[in-house]
């Protein structure tokens, strides 16, 4: 061991390796791109690098020196290493941020391609209100628009007298005498339901209806109706107010309630013309001093349907045991409560079919 | 019904309340408000003058007069004026200036025709008195000078108009509507119609010779005579002004009188001119081929059906509608006859129908008039014709009645509370019958009416009575009012009970209804049907289902196409569209048309609806059954087979881009393709696959029409319409249009989808082009392929249609990828390859395919 010779290899030297680390870092802090870094590493971390070589002459020292020199050596090595990564990290996060900038797009640009359509308002409220009922126990039910003179009145107990069944008021199909009418009410409904289903019967039947009035902001010959029926042991007019009640909250919001006048329709005895407490106002619009109210026009009740008792004579046109079944029935207008609950002002909007009329009303109203 | 309140205080003593509180209560009892217009609240300053001097004033147009007005003013008023009805010495009403005449217009000091004119003599009609506006209005000479005119002519009054539904016919009078406000504000009523407080005589010697010949059209007719009436006389002010206020106009004090006492009781009458009758006076019905003159100078033609007055001319007015001309009284009638009867409720209805002749008097017939009216009614009249008109009385009064049980309702007294859901004591039940006028007694004695006319068309009596009665403890017998033919059943005595309580008082309960089944399947695929076009890119649309013969000509349809075939409106609202439609595609493409009218090109609309679809052989008629029963299956089957069929159908049009143009490029024209990918996106919902075969199908383009089938079933078609169709709606070129059966859907939709197995082994890909002569349908070609290349095909896919000179003239090549994966291996090359070859060679083998060399 005493013949060995230091000078042979100075590049082991402490001095000489901290050169090449300084140099090292020096490349590749200066590295301003990730070529430039490629070149740094080739030429400081690479095989044929100083460090790289020093290191192959760790074996020509003498034993006792070895463990020392590799130290250095090794420890060199890493500081290189740890300053590439770094400074590759480095360059890599300058190069996305400028590629991604680059790539910026205006993401506010319409993409209107294949625009979406919408359902028509009428038929998404009469699926709300079905809903409403489904919810409570009802089914579906339905009838023929084109319906017998039978099921459209003398089963509802309307007289053969009646004003409402002159062709004033209603379509005839072929002539007075056929016994067929396009039906006025969705009432026939009810008939059908009384026939056909076991007892009890909870049904909603939401659907198109017909009378001979012209068209024109407030009246249109062809229009829907959506018509409830509860035929069941003990069903009282308490159950009919609890009905509407809860309906009226379950489209309106909670507080909203209805109140019921006395009125005349032949298939129903009691009879009540049903109002709805204004959504809007909530009645207040009524009281002297307060700001008016359009949706209610400052009533504080919005008048929204027909209601009762189902008249033990139909419920007897259907064989129905009237001493051991009772029922109420309502109704209410569609297009009159799209008019009030979405502040539509005609009703010619609604049949005409104009693609802005209906296209914000979407999916579900 | 306009009810003046000052007319209704007469007979109830209602409290303190304005107007809208009387409306209020009426309304929460049934008689529901219109309508609120008030008199004379905006009117001041208004008083009695003396006209002292008049200067007439020269060189103007009309005669123009400065009067001198002692209006108990400091001096007298200067009033310029152009009436000349009046002299010096008659008291006149005039408005000061600073004064107010009805409707806020007011009256000033100012110059006019050269003089000073400080207010205006006033017209009945400047005071809203009523329409006379012929010269202005002269007060009795003992009026007082400087008077309040608002206080001395009773100006001031609100008029509540009523909506009276068809039910209670007596509330078309003053006495029903003071009953109800009497009953609502629980204070005492005088009845106009009080046999004692009229003074009715009893004596029953006939005045005039009169029967009745059919029961069934009157039951009671009763004839009053005056004599010396003098018709000159004019109607008080009092009365011109009630009848103008409750909407009728004045016409002679005689006219008067019938259509006040009209209004005040219910009950019409009738005026005859005495001299103008002959012989005995006899209700019978219409014999075939008479006719009569009527007071509006027509001739009718009068049915059998209808109701007639007559003596042994004939026919002299038509009952309960409207007199004859000829025995009508005039301005120099002096004897009159009054006439008052009780007719059939439908007869009138009828017969006013018939003839297009609606009158205050049929109306009140059809709702039902008071049975015991009559008398009293007509006593009334000629009382009036006596104070008024100066008539003379003549003793007796004519009288032919029909034989009439009333009927009575027996029901549990508990039956009201039952129907309610509340509790009502049998005091409250028994007090609220009485007090709508029944007569109330303890236990169980029912009786259907007999006898006499139908009072309100309702049918009574027999096997239906019986069902409908209802039974239990504590029976009460009720024998409704003469005024209230409409209460025939348990259920109208219970609605009496719970409405006089007030609807107001009803507990809110909900019903436990039994657990419902939700949307069937079908209402739940037109759901989705619609949600699924919809964000496909169609707006719905609801078009009338009223179509036209030339809608048929504009679609091209053959002359024998069942879609001509359509159910015809008697009475359509337009004989342009008489028809009920066969097909959507009428109401679709005139919605596309208007929107494309109002500038939106690019449009794609849809619409979910029946149509109506006749059957061959049906019966015409719909048979009206009775409602006694539950009708029999027969009877039932015997209206269904005369009802068209009405499936629900589902149609889209569209024209314009399908997908628009924009920063990204081009758009894409709407094309047949749409129309038959919407019906695609249909059958999807309905999880069914359409087959597509070409066809000619008016009104599409016959190169691009597709029948649609499911399975052998043609559910509808779809493609591009015919240029002539097009050009015949003026619609966009190439306009589309798909409809499709969904009622034919719904039969064939599969169950519940099977769930299926997932490989995770990888894919194999193969991609074929094969060559097949151009009319080959590529149905046909995928589905060759998907045969021949059995389980192992995952998928398969067009990716393109080429025709051109490589592949020779009259072929197409068809590129297709097809996937292939095995659910428990990899595939090796040489299974893919086979399997790919099997399908290929199940095309060459079906449709001569053959593969398209590299």
């Amino acid at each position: 061991m005493s013949d060995y010779d230091p000078v042979e290899v100075t590049p082991l030297h402490a001095d000489e390796v901290s050169r090449m680390e300084a140099d090292a870092i020096a490349a590749i802090k200066a590295a301003d791109s990730l070529d430039a870094l490629k070149q740094a590493r080739l030429a400081h971390a690479g095989d044929r690098s100083p460090i790289a070589l020093a290191n192959r002459e760790i074996g020509a020292l003498p034993p006792a020196a070895r463990a020392e020199a590799g130290k250095r050596v090794g420890t060199t090595r890493k500081a290189i290493n740890e300053a590439l990564a770094a400074r590759q990290a480095e360059l890599e996060a300058e190069r996305d941020a400028r590629v991604l900038v680059e790539e910026t797009v205006d993401v506010s640009l319409p993409w209107d391609r294949r625009p979406r359509g919408a359902r028509h308002p009428l038929t998404t409220l009469q699926e709300h209100i079905a809903d409403a009922f489904v919810a409570m126990g009802y089914e579906v039910a339905e009838g023929p628009e084109l319906e017998g003179e039978w099921f459209n009145f003398d089963a509802l107990n309307i007289a053969k007298d009646h004003p409402a069944r002159s062709d004033h008021d209603t379509f005839f199909v072929d002539s007075t005498e056929s016994g067929m009418v396009l039906r006025t009410q969705t009432s026939p409904v009810q008939i059908r339901a009384l026939l056909q289903r076991d007892l009890p019967v909870y049904v909603i039947s939401p659907g198109k209806t017909f009378r001979t009035d012209e068209l024109d902001a407030t009246h249109t010959p062809v229009f829907h109706q959506t018509e409830g029926l509860a035929v069941d042991e003990g069903l009282t007019m308490a159950h009919l107010k609890g009905t509407l009640d809860r309906f009226a909250e379950v489209m309106f919001g909670k507080g909203i309630t209805t109140r019921f006048r006395p009125n005349y329709f032949p298939f129903t005895e009691p009879s009540a013309e049903m109002d709805l407490k204004c959504f809007v106002c909530r009645g207040a619009s009524a009281v002297p001093g307060n700001p008016p109210c359009r949706t209610c026009k400052s009533e504080g009740w919005i008048e929204w349907g027909g209601c009762g008792m189902v008249n033990p004579r139909v419920l007897v046109a259907c064989g129905v045991d009237p001493s051991r079944y009772s029922g109420f029935a309502f109704g209410m207008g569609i297009e009159r409560t799209l008019m009030f609950r979405h502040n539509a002002e005609d009703m010619r909007d609604m049949i005409e079919g104009d693609v802005r009329f209906t296209l914000p009303f979407g999916m579900e109203i | 019904m306009k009810v003046p309140l000052s007319w209704l205080r007469e007979y109830v003593d209602l409290p303190a309340v304005t107007a809208h509180e009387v409306a209020d209560k009426l309304t929460m009892a049934g008689l529901k408000l219109e309508s609120i217009a008030s008199h004379g609240h905006d009117v001041k300053n208004v008083v009695v003058g003396e006209v002292l001097e008049i200067e007439e004033l020269t060189g103007f147009k009309k005669p123009i007069r400065h009067c001198k007005v002692e209006t108990g003013e400091a001096t007298p008023r200067e009033i310029v004026c152009g009436a000349t009805n009046f002299a010096a010495g008659d008291r006149v009403p005039v408005v000061l200036p600073g004064g107010v005449l009805p409707g806020g217009f007011e009256v000033g000091a100012r110059k006019t025709y050269g003089r000073m004119s400080e207010g205006m003599i006033c017209s009945e009609r400047e005071l809203g008195l009523s329409d006379e506006h012929a010269g202005i209005m002269v007060l009795p000479p003992d009026t007082p000078i400087g008077a309040d005119v608002v206080e001395l002519l009773g100006l001031r009054d609100d008029v509540i108009e009523l909506e009276i539904t068809p039910d209670i016919g007596y509330a078309l009078s003053i006495r029903g509507v003071a009953r109800e406000a009497a009953i609502a504000f629980g204070v005492a009523f005088r009845d106009p119609a009080d046999a004692s407080s009229v003074g009715l005589p009893t004596e029953t010697s006939p005045a005039w010779s009169a029967s009745i010949a059919d029961p069934t059209a009157c039951d009671r007719f009763v004839l009053r005579e005056v004599t010396g009436f003098d018709p000159a006389k004019p109607s008080p002010l009092w009365m011109r002004t009630r009848l103008t206020r409750a909407g009728m106009r004045p016409v002679s004090l005689a006219v008067d009188i019938t259509n006040y006492l009209m209004l005040e009781l219910g009950q019409p009458l009738h005026a005859f001119d005495r001299a103008k009758l002959s012989g005995e006076i006899v209700v019978r019905r219409a014999v075939a081929g008479e006719r009569l003159e009527t007071l509006d100078h027509v001739v009718r033609e009068l049915d059998p059906d209808d109701i007639l007055i007559t003596d042994r001319s004939g026919p002299i007015s038509m009952a309960g509608t409207m007199g004859g001309l000829d025995t009508e009284i005039s301005d120099e009638s002096t004897d009159i006859v009054i006439e008052a009867a009780h007719f059939s409720a439908t007869g009138i209805s009828r017969e006013s129908r018939r003839h297009g002749l609606v009158s205050e008097s049929s109306k009140r017939f059809e709702r039902g008039v008071d049975r015991e009216l009559p008398l009293v009614a007509s006593w009334r009249a000629v009382q009036l014709l006596a104070e008024l008109g100066g008539a003379t009385v003549q003793p007796g009064v004519t009288h032919a009645e029909a034989d009439v049980t009333p009927p009575r309702i027996a029901i549990p007294s508990g039956y009201p509370s039952a129907v309610a859901g509340v509790t009502y004591s049998k005091d409250t039940v028994v007090a609220r019958l009485q007090q709508v006028g029944c007569v109330v007694v303890d236990g169980d004695d029912p009786a259907v009416r007999k006898g006499g006319v139908d009072p309100t068309g309702v049918v009574t009596g027999g096997a239906l009575a019986a069902k409908l009665a209802v039974t239990g403890d504590d029976m009460i017998t009720v024998t409704p009012p003469s005024w209230r033919p409409d209460l025939t059943d348990p259920n109208d005595l219970a609605e009496e009970v719970i409405r006089l309580e007030g609807y107001a008082t009803l507990p809110s309960l909900l019903p436990s209804a039994p657990a419902g089944a939700g949307l069937t399947e079908g209402q739940r695929l037109r759901r989705r049907v619609g949600r699924a076009l919809a964000e496909g890119g169609y707006v719905e649309v609801l078009s009338y289902p009223f179509i036209s013969a030339d809608d048929f000509d504009r679609m091209l349809l053959p002359a024998d196409d069942a879609r001509r075939r359509a159910a015809r409106l008697a009475n359509p609202l337009s004989e342009d569209e008489p028809l009920m439609r066969t097909t959507l595609l009428p109401g679709l493409l005139k919605t596309l048309v208007r929107n494309v009218g109002r500038g939106f090109t690019d449009v794609a609309l849809f619409e979910t609806g029946a149509v109506y679809r006749p059957r061959e052989g049906a019966p015409d008629v719909a048979p009206v059954l009775g409602v006694e029963r539950r009708p029999t299956p027969e009877e039932l089957a015997s209206i269904e087979a005369a009802l068209p069929d009405q499936p629900m159908r589902v149609a889209v049009v569209l024209a314009g881009e399908f997908e628009r143009s924009g920063w990204w490029g081009g758009g894409r024209q709407a094309s047949w393709a749409d129309a038959v990918q919407a019906a695609r996106l249909v059958a999807a919902e309905a999880r069914l696959e359409l087959s597509v075969t070409a066809d000619q199908h008016e009104p599409w383009h016959p190169g691009r029409c597709a029948a649609l089938y499911v399975g052998d079933t043609l559910v509808g078609h779809a493609g591009e319409l015919h240029p002539r169709a097009i050009e015949a709606y003026g619609l966009p070129p190439r306009t589309a249009a798909m409809e499709l059966e969904l009622s034919r859907l719904e039969p064939a939709m599969p169950g519940p989808v099977d769930a299926p197995a997932v490989s995770s082994y990888p894919v194999a890909t193969q991609d074929v082009a094969l060559i097949v002569p151009d009319f080959t349908p590529v149905a046909d070609v995928e589905a060759a392929l998907r045969d021949g290349a059995g389980e192992l095909l995952e998928s398969i896919r067009l990716f393109d249609v080429y025709a051109g000179e490589q592949v020779g003239e009259g072929n197409k090549s068809l590129a297709y990828t097809m996937r292939f994966r095995a659910p428990d291996r990899t595939l090796t090359v040489e299974e893919t390859t086979a399997a790919r070859d099997s399908a290929v060679a199940m095309a060459a083998d079906r449709l001569g395919a053959h593969l398209r060399s590299a």
